[in-house]
């Protein structure tokens, strides 16, 4: 962003950066930027908080009247991300033949479907369609368990884009799940990871693949790398 | 360490270029400048192409879009607030808001997303992609731009 920022100036275009990593912001040096040490991913803050959003867009203009630069300072809010997991109920187990994580991919699918009528978009596709995600976590499963990963078929071909679906589709059907207040950042991934079979599935795998000598892209990008 | 700890720790160790001239734009005043949002999130509309692991392009999104996919390739931030409220991403419900207040002069009819995972001597974009988004803003008449970073 801050290297854009140069560029946009150079062809005429004055610009505020909202920094995320304020080292970066001193190192590219903008012209102005007001670092929001927010949770990565919500670079104004805080969703549905129009008046906070505000002051977060009032604060970046108002460096435009500074005479000259670079300028760089700090939103005097931080927020921290949320390490709690997001209180999300998920359905109980229906067909016990079923590994858990293809039971619970089931489960939730009524609410992904909820999620993609009252948004009009989702993010699922990269790999597969939604419809597949429990084959998906059923190959993952299978991995997990011990199948040697390099003849399993990885369905779409590409395991982290695979991995970026089967995340999405829970975290999207979770926004129609959510029994508690609305999550802070970190606080859905949180969920996803340490509290549904699929997350436990998917860290599993990556495990028993990175365990079989795969490649480091191949395995560590499957989940957030402080897991 | 947590998720985003983590990440801003790393972020701050990768190569960043410096830029030992930069230019300095004095923009008009706000109250007549027409703004357009930049965001890094990889954003696209509904339909468009989506992003690639690698994509050093960039996305137009048209001022009245609001079915936005989100193609960000990191799994290490999080991908739900903008889900919950593009805004807090994408301010376009914002920049509409001031412009109805007269605060800003007007909304720029086209807004521009790169994706936030780049090769680290980010050459394309300086030499390319991003020079061509610039001349995308400028025959839009955009005086100011809000860069927003995932």
């Amino acid at each position: 962003m801050s290297v854009l920022a140069h560029i946009f100036e150079a062809a005429g275009i004055a610009t505020v950066v909202l920094s995320s990593v304020r080292e970066v912001a001193q190192k590219v040096a903008p012209p102005r930027a007001l670092h929001c040490e927010f949770p990565l991913g919500r670079p104004l803050g805080i969703p549905n908080d129009v008046e906070f959003q505000m002051d977060v867009l009032r604060r970046a203009f108002a460096l435009l009247t500074e005479p000259s630069g670079p300028i760089l300072v700090d939103h005097p809010v931080v927020i921290e991300a949320d390490e709690q997991p997001v209180s999300c109920a998920i359905p109980p187990r229906f067909d016990a033949s079923l590994p858990p994580c293809v039971d619970e991919a089931r489960g939730i699918k009524k609410a992904y479907i909820r999620a993609l009528e009252r948004r009009g978009v989702t993010s699922v596709g990269r790999s597969i369609g939604a419809d597949e995600v429990p084959s998906a976590l059923a190959v993952l499963h299978a991995i997990a368990n011990g199948q040697d990963w390099t003849t399993a078929e990885i369905p779409g071909g590409n395991i982290m884009s695979l991995c970026h679906d089967i995340r999405t589709y829970y975290e999207e059907a979770a926004l129609e799940l959510i029994d508690g207040p609305a999550p802070g950042g970190r606080a859905m991934e949180n969920w996803f990871f340490e509290k549904t079979e699929a997350g436990a599935t998917v860290l599993k795998a990556r495990t028993a693949m990175r365990d079989a000598g795969a490649k480091f892209p191949v395995w560590f990008y499957m989940a957030p790398g402080n897991r | 360490m947590n998720g985003d700890q983590m990440m801003r720790a790393h972020s701050a160790t990768l190569p960043a270029p410096q830029f030992d001239n930069p230019a300095w734009v004095s923009p008009v005043a706000l109250a007549d400048a027409r703004v357009a949002i930049v965001t890094s999130a990889a954003l696209y509309a509904a339909g468009d192409e989506a992003f690639s692991a690698v994509d050093t392009g960039y996305r137009i999104i048209d001022r009245e879009r609001r079915d936005l996919v989100l193609g960000h390739w990191s799994p290490n931030f999080d991908q739900m607030g903008v889900k919950m409220d593009l805004n807090v991403v994408y301010p376009i419900d914002r920049l509409e808001e001031l412009a109805a207040q007269g605060i800003i002069g007007s909304v720029a009819p086209r807004h521009i997303s790169f994706a936030g995972n780049q090769p680290d001597d980010v050459s394309t974009i300086r030499l390319d992609t991003g020079p061509a988004a610039a001349a995308q803003l400028r025959q839009d008449g955009v005086d100011v731009v809000i860069l927003t970073p995932v």
